[in-house]
């Protein structure tokens, strides 16, 4: 399926630097700021940025996450979003959000938008690859940042492949 | 008809919302307007939208309202979204 979506790939949005495997957090505020943290290491956000997604589930509520196991933690375009940017934080432990049906979480999604829509291909992506159980899991076992972002950009190339068949050439 | 996703700041879990309404809307074979929104714009625009499209606890903190709401448990799940769309709009 083309979808003509405008903005950059998944890929494009996870710096080096934004990929942490096994966070060890004791709890929801700990998961979201190892989010936070590694948006701030990849450059997409100030460290005020942190505080503003734990703020904005205390405001809120926990329905950030958003299927089992995942929460997508994010605030509002702000001054300490330097550019787009997203995280992906697998948890040590799964950690409880509070949320009735999803908890408990294991896996944190940091988002950082200057913008409503700049982030809609990456994040269109990313709905698509958890989607699936199996590549979920294998996400969660991931042993390093370099694994996860393969199976990220392999994903991507079977999407660009199957967005290709059957298009005029 | 006009159908609305709704999150707590319009730009992280709405937009997956409005992604999956759109494929599973595709799947069903109708067409509707999807637009995003925050919770507070989405009480104030409430009345011009035929469905609400949110999680339960944010349904919960939405309050009444004119539209139908339909929550969704797991965002990334097509067939939830299929199954309560096609309840829904039937």
């Amino acid at each position: 399926m083309a979808d003509a979506r405008p903005g950059p790939a998944l890929s494009d949005l996870l710096a080096a630097g934004a990929i942490t495997i096994g966070a060890d957090a004791p709890d929801w505020r700990a998961a979201v700021r190892a989010a936070g943290d590694a948006l701030l290491e990849g450059g997409a956000t100030s460290a005020a940025y942190t505080d503003e997604m734990i703020a904005a589930v205390e405001e809120l509520g926990p329905y950030m996450v958003i299927a089992p196991g995942i929460a997508l933690a994010h605030s509002r375009p702000s001054p300490a979003v330097l550019r787009p940017g997203i995280s992906i934080v697998t948890l040590g432990h799964p950690v409880a959000f509070g949320h009735a049906q999803n908890d408990p979480v294991r896996l944190v999604v940091g988002l950082a938008a200057p913008d409503e829509e700049g982030h809609v291909t990456a994040l269109s992506t990313l709905a698509e690859f958890l989607a699936d159980a199996a590549r979920l899991e294998a996400l969660i076992a991931a042993r390093t940042p370099d694994e996860v972002r393969r199976m990220v950009a392999s994903f991507e190339e079977e999407q660009a492949a199957a967005a290709t068949e059957g298009m005029p050439t | 008809m006009k159908i609305l996703a709704v999150c707590g700041m319009g730009l992280g879990s709405a937009l997956v919302l409005r992604m999956q309404a759109e494929k599973a809307l595709k799947e069903l074979g109708l067409t509707a307007d999807l637009e995003v929104a925050d919770i507070g714009t989405a009480r104030a625009i409430a009345p011009s939208a035929d469905l609400i499209l949110t999680s339960n606890e944010l349904a919960e903190q939405l309050g009444t309202v004119k539209p139908k709401v339909v929550t969704i448990s797991n965002f990334i799940d097509l067939r939830e979204m299929v199954d309560k769309l096609k309840a829904a709009l039937e």
